[in-house]
C-alpha cells in the first residue's frame, strides 16, 4: 500500500495505482475524455492534470499516467491545474463547437466559450482522444483505422481515407468514442461505418439482424469457434 | 602476449603520424555542405588538376566544415597555414603557382579586417576565431572525415584505448561526472546521471542513442559535427557504451542531412574494420554496434521519446516520461540518449581530463559549446567558445556585428522554442541556468541575430507557425494551443488585433507551457511569452495605434519616397513588380500605395534611402 496525500486528505491505495483511480476512489471527481477503461492510457486531452508535490519541487503530470507514490502531495485543484483545464475545454470548444458532450462538461467545470476564438467547422466532434484507435489496435486486433497527419492537421480515419479490407464493421471505435464522432449507421441487413457497407448477419434462433458477416468471420477465425456456432444473438444464447 | 589496448591504438597512430610531419606541405579545403554549395569542390577538383599540370605533389584534403560560413569556399595551406577565403576556381593557377611554389601570398584572398583594415593572414588572426575555444570542432578542419586514418593522427580513439585499459565503466561515469558535462541537445541533464541511472537499471539490452535530428531554423552545428568529424561521435559512443553496458548504439540522423549520413556510414565501417567497433573492441570481452536510423525530418522526433518511437518503427510521437528512458527507453530498455555533441566532448574529457575540462566554462555549465550564428550578423558561422562567453562578444567580436550599419535588437536563441534576448542583457554570460534565467533556453545552440528592421510580434508569428507545423499533434494545448496563439498573432501582423489579445496570449502560453506532453509543447510559448516580456510596447504599436515599428508587417505599412532623396534614377520604376512606382528621369518618384504590395524591392534596389517605409 502506498499513502498519498490529496486535496488534504490522507487517501491510500495498493501499489501501481494511477492517481486518476486512486483520487476518484477517494471521492474526488477528475474529468477526462480520453482515458477509456477499454484501451491503453495515451494523456492526450489533459484534462486529468493534477499538481503534485514532491520534496520541494511541485509539477503538473497527467494523474491517468502517473503512479500513486508513497508520500505525493497532489492538488487537484491547484491554479495552475485549473487554468490548463480551463484552456483544455476553450479549445476543444471552438474545435468541437457541435459536441454535446463537450458542452455539458463545460458547464460542470464552469468553463464558457472562448470567444476570441474562431469555431471550427471541418472537424466534426472529434477530440482526437484515440480511443477508437486504441480500441481496433488492443481490442479488436486490426488495425482498420489510425491517425494521420501532424498538429492541427490530424485525423483520424482508415489509410488514405479509402475503405478498409481490414475493418470488421464491428463498431468498437463507436462505442468508446466519448463524443460521438464516428457515425454508423445500421438499417435491416446493412451496416454503414467508415465508407464501408456491412451486411449484416441474422440470428438463427431470433432472426434479428445481429452482427455484420465479416466481424463473425474474424472471430472464428481467430477463436478456432465454428462460425455456426456463432450464428446466434447475444439474447438468444 | 596480448596487447594492451591502449598500445595497440597508439601503435596504429604513430604509423600515422609520420605521414603529417611538422613542415609537411598540403592544403586544408572546407567541404562543409555550406562551402560545397559555394562551389568548393570544383575549387579542389581544379586544385588537384593544377597541382598535376604544374608537377607537384601536394595532398589536397577536403575536410569538414571550418566554421567561417560567411567567407567560403575557404582554404588553409600548411605548413605556413595561410587562410584564403573567398577562392573561386579562377584563383587556382595563382595560387598553386605563387603560393604553393613560392610561398608568396596572394593578397586579395587573405582576409582584411573590417575594422582596423589590416590583412591577416592566418586563421587563428581572424577576429571571428580569436576568442573561440574550439576544441571540439576546431579538429573538423584538420581531418578528411572521409578517412579514420586522419582522426586517428590527430588522437583519435586514444581515449578509447584508455577506457577500455585504465579505466572501469564506473570509472568512466565518475569521470564524466567530476567533468559536469551537460546534455548539448537542449536539456542540459548532466551526462553522467543518465549514464549512471542506464548502467543501475534492470533489462536487457541496453541502447546508447546519438540524437543527431537537428531541426530547428538556422542551426547546423550538428550536421557540421557528423559531417567533419564523424569518428569523434562514434568513438564517444563507444565510450559511454562501455559505460552503460551497452551492445548496441543507434545514430538517429535526419535525411535531409545526406552528407552526414554518409559519412557516418563510411566512419562505422572503417572503424569495424580496424577493430573499434564491433566484436571484441581493441581485442577486449567489449562488444559494441551502431547503427544509423534516417529520420524523415519531423522536428517532434528530436524529443527523446518520440524518437524512440521513430526508432521503433512507429508515427514520431512522444510519451509521458514518468518513467524515465534510462529505465524504459528505446523498445522499453534502458536506454541513454545524448545529442551528437555531447558525445563528441566524451574523447576530449577522457584523453584530457576531468580536471582540464571543468576547468572551462562556468559554475553550473563546463566546457564549450558550438552555436550557429546566423540571421542579420556580418559573421555568418558556426562558433565554438566557452561557456559563459557573453552574448555581446559572441555577437560583436565574433559574428563582427550588424551588416550595414543597422543597430541590433534581439537573439533568438535555443531554437524555434527558444526566446528572444533584447540589448539590455547582451552582458549576460551564456550558460544553461542564465540564458533559462531570461526566458530563452540553451537548445541545441542556435542564435538568430535580428536588427531593427525585424519585427518582434512577426518574429513570434513565424516561430508559432513553424511550431504548429511540428507540433504532433498528441495533446490538445500542443496542438490547439500553440495554432490559437498564432492564429491572434496573425491577426496582430494584419492589423487585427484586438484590444486584451496580450493577455490572452499570455494566458494561453501558460497554460500551454503547464498542460503539454512533451517539452515541445512546453516550450512553445517561449517565443511569445519572451517578446511580449521584453518588446510589450511593439505589440501595442500594432493593436492600438495600427503601426508596425519595425515597418514589416505588410498591412500595418506604406511605402513612400522621400524627394530630397530621391535622384530620380528610375531603378524602382525597374524592379516594381506591380508598376507601383513612377516618375520621369531625374525628378522625384513616386508610390501608389493602391498598387504597392510592399515587396520590399525598391528598397532593395534604392542607392540614396530614398524609400521610406512608415
Amino acid at each position: 500500500m502506498v499513502n498519498l496525500i490529496v486535496d488534504g486528505k490522507n487517501i491510500s491505495t495498493t501499489e501501481g495505482t494511477m492517481l486518476l483511480e486512486a483520487i476518484r476512489g477517494a471521492g474526488i471527481s477528475i474529468p477526462t475524455l480520453c482515458a477509456h477503461e477499454a484501451v491503453s492510457r495515451s494523456g492526450a486531452c489533459r484534462l486529468c492534470v493534477v499538481e503534485i508535490k514532491k520534496g520541494n519541487r511541485t509539477r503538473i503530470v497527467t494523474s491517468c499516467l502517473y503512479a500513486a507514490e508513497e508520500g505525493l502531495i497532489v492538488d487537484t485543484k491547484s491554479e495552475r491545474v485549473l487554468n490548463v483545464r480551463r484552456l483544455v475545454m476553450e479549445l476543444l470548444l471552438a474545435r468541437c463547437p457541435e459536441s454535446e458532450v463537450l458542452q455539458k462538461l463545460s458547464k460542470e467545470l464552469c468553463v464558457e466559450p472562448q470567444a476570441r476564438f474562431i469555431a471550427d467547422s471541418d472537424k466534426g466532434k472529434c477530440v482526437l482522444c484515440r480511443s477508437c484507435v486504441r480500441v481496433c489496435e488492443e481490442v479488436v486486433g486490426v488495425s482498420a483505422i489510425g491517425l494521420f497527419s501532424r498538429g492541427s492537421h490530424k485525423t483520424v480515419g482508415t489509410p488514405y481515407n479509402e475503405k478498409s479490407d481490414a475493418c470488421i464493421g464491428c463498431g468498437a471505435c463507436v462505442y468508446v468514442c466519448p463524443t460521438g464522432h464516428i457515425e454508423m449507421f445500421t438499417t435491416g441487413d446493412k451496416r454503414k461505418i467508415w465508407g464501408r457497407t456491412f451486411k449484416m448477419k441474422t440470428c438463427d434462433t431470433c432472426g434479428r439482424y445481429f452482427a455484420p458477416v465479416d466481424q463473425l468471420k474474424y472471430i472464428s477465425k481467430k477463436t478456432g469457434v465454428p462460425l455456426k456456432e456463432l450464428a446466434i444473438c447475444m439474447d438468444c444464447r | 602476449m596480448k596487447e594492451n589496448p591502449d598500445t595497440q591504438a597508439r601503435r596504429v597512430q604513430d604509423d600515422l603520424r609520420l605521414n603529417y610531419g611538422p613542415n609537411k606541405k598540403f592544403i586544408t579545403i572546407c567541404a562543409g555542405t555550406g562551402c560545397r554549395a559555394y562551389g568548393s569542390l570544383k575549387v579542389k577538383d581544379a586544385l588537384e588538376a593544377e597541382l598535376k599540370k604544374q608537377n607537384m605533389n601536394v595532398e589536397v584534403l577536403a575536410t569538414g566544415c571550418f566554421g567561417f560560413c560567411e567567407k567560403g569556399p575557404m582554404l588553409v595551406i600548411h605548413p605556413d597555414k595561410y587562410f584564403y577565403q573567398q577562392v573561386k576556381v579562377e584563383d587556382v593557377p595563382e595560387i598553386v603557382s605563387k603560393t604553393l611554389a613560392k610561398g608568396e601570398v596572394i593578397g586579395r584572398l587573405l582576409y582584411r579586417d573590417p575594422d582596423t583594415k589590416k590583412t591577416l593572414f592566418r586563421e587563428e588572426d581572424l577576429p571571428f576565431y580569436k576568442k573561440q575555444l574550439r576544441v571540439v570542432f576546431g579538429r573538423n578542419g584538420m581531418i578528411d572525415p572521409t578517412r579514420i586514418d586522419d582522426y586517428l593522427a590527430i588522437d583519435g580513439y586514444q581515449a578509447l584505448g584508455k577506457a577500455l585499459s585504465e579505466m572501469t565503466p564506473e570509472g568512466v561515469i565518475s569521470e564524466v561526472k567530476k567533468a559536469g558535462l551537460r546534455g548539448r541537445g537542449g536539456g542540459g541533464f548532466h551526462a553522467a546521471f543518465k549514464w549512471e541511472g542506464a548502467r543501475r537499471a534492470h533489462g536487457s539490452p541496453k541502447y546508447v542513442i546519438a540524437n543527431g535530428d537537428e531541426g530547428d531554423p538556422g542551426a547546423y552545428m550538428d550536421r557540421s559535427l557528423m559531417e567533419g568529424n564523424p569518428h569523434s561521435i562514434i568513438e564517444g559512443m563507444i565510450i559511454g557504451a562501455y559505460a552503460v553496458g551497452a551492445q548496441d548504439g543507434y545514430i538517429y540522423v535526419r535525411n535531409e542531412y545526406p552528407l552526414a549520413v554518409t559519412h557516418l556510414t563510411m566512419a562505422i565501417a572503417s572503424a569495424k574494420e580496424a577493430g573499434l567497433l564491433g566484436k571484441n573492441i581493441l581485442g577486449t570481452n567489449f562488444s559494441f554496434d551502431i547503427h544509423i536510423t534516417k529520420g524523415a525530418g519531423a522536428f517532434v522526433c528530436g524529443e527523446s521519446s518520440a524518437l524512440f518511437a521513430s526508432i521503433e518503427g512507429r508515427a514520431g510521437e512522444p510519451r509521458a516520461k514518468y518513467v524515465h528512458a534510462v529505465e524504459k527507453g528505446l523498445w522499453d530498455k534502458p536506454t541513454a540518449l545524448n545529442n551528437v555533441e555531447t558525445w563528441a566532448n566524451v574523447p576530449l574529457i577522457i584523453n584530457r581530463g576531468a580536471d582540464w575540462y571543468a576547468a572551462i566554462g562556468t559554475e553550473g555549465s563546463k566546457g564549450t559549446k558550438i552555436f550557429s550564428l546566423v540571421g542579420k550578423i556580418n559573421n555568418t558561422g558556426l562558433i565554438e567558445v566557452p561557456m559563459g562567453t557573453t552574448l555581446y562578444e559572441i555577437i560583436y567580436d565574433m559574428g563582427g556585428g550588424i551588416p550595414n550599419g543597422r543597430k541590433f535588437k534581439a537573439v533568438q536563441t535555443g531554437g524555434p522554442s527558444g526566446g528572444c534576448i533584447p540589448e539590455s542583457l547582451l552582458d549576460i554570460p551564456v550558460d544553461f541556468d542564465k540564458l533559462y534565467e531570461v526566458g530563452s533556453m540553451m537548445g541545441s545552440g542556435g542564435m538568430i541575430v535580428m536588427d531593427d528592421r525585424s519585427c518582434m510580434v512577426d518574429v513570434a508569428r513565424y516561430f508559432l507557425a513553424f511550431l504548429q507545423e511540428e507540433s504532433c499533434g498528441k495533446c490538445v494545448p500542443c496542438r490547439e494551443g500553440v495554432r490559437r496563439m498564432n492564429n491572434i498573432l496573425e491577426d496582430i501582423c494584419a492589423g487585427k488585433g484586438r484590444e486584451g489579445d496580450v493577455e490572452l496570449l499570455e494566458k494561453i502560453a501558460t497554460g500551454v507551457a503547464d498542460g503539454s506532453l512533451c517539452a515541445l509543447g512546453g516550450s512553445a510559448p517561449n517565443p511569445v511569452l519572451s517578446t511580449i516580456k521584453y518588446f510589450r510596447e511593439e505589440y501595442e504599436a500594432h493593436i492600438k495605434d495600427h503601426r508596425c515599428p519595425a515597418g514589416v508587417c505588410k498591412a500595418l505599412i506604406t511605402y513612400s519616397i522621400i524627394p530630397e532623396k530621391c535622384t530620380g534614377c528610375g531603378l524602382c520604376i525597374k524592379v516594381c513588380p506591380t508598376q507601383a512606382t513612377s516618375g520621369e528621369k531625374k525628378k522625384a518618384h513616386k508610390i501608389n500605395n493602391d498598387k504597392c504590395t510592399r515587396c520590399g524591392a525598391c528598397i532593395e534596389s534604392c542607392k540614396f534611402e530614398a524609400i521610406l517605409v512608415k
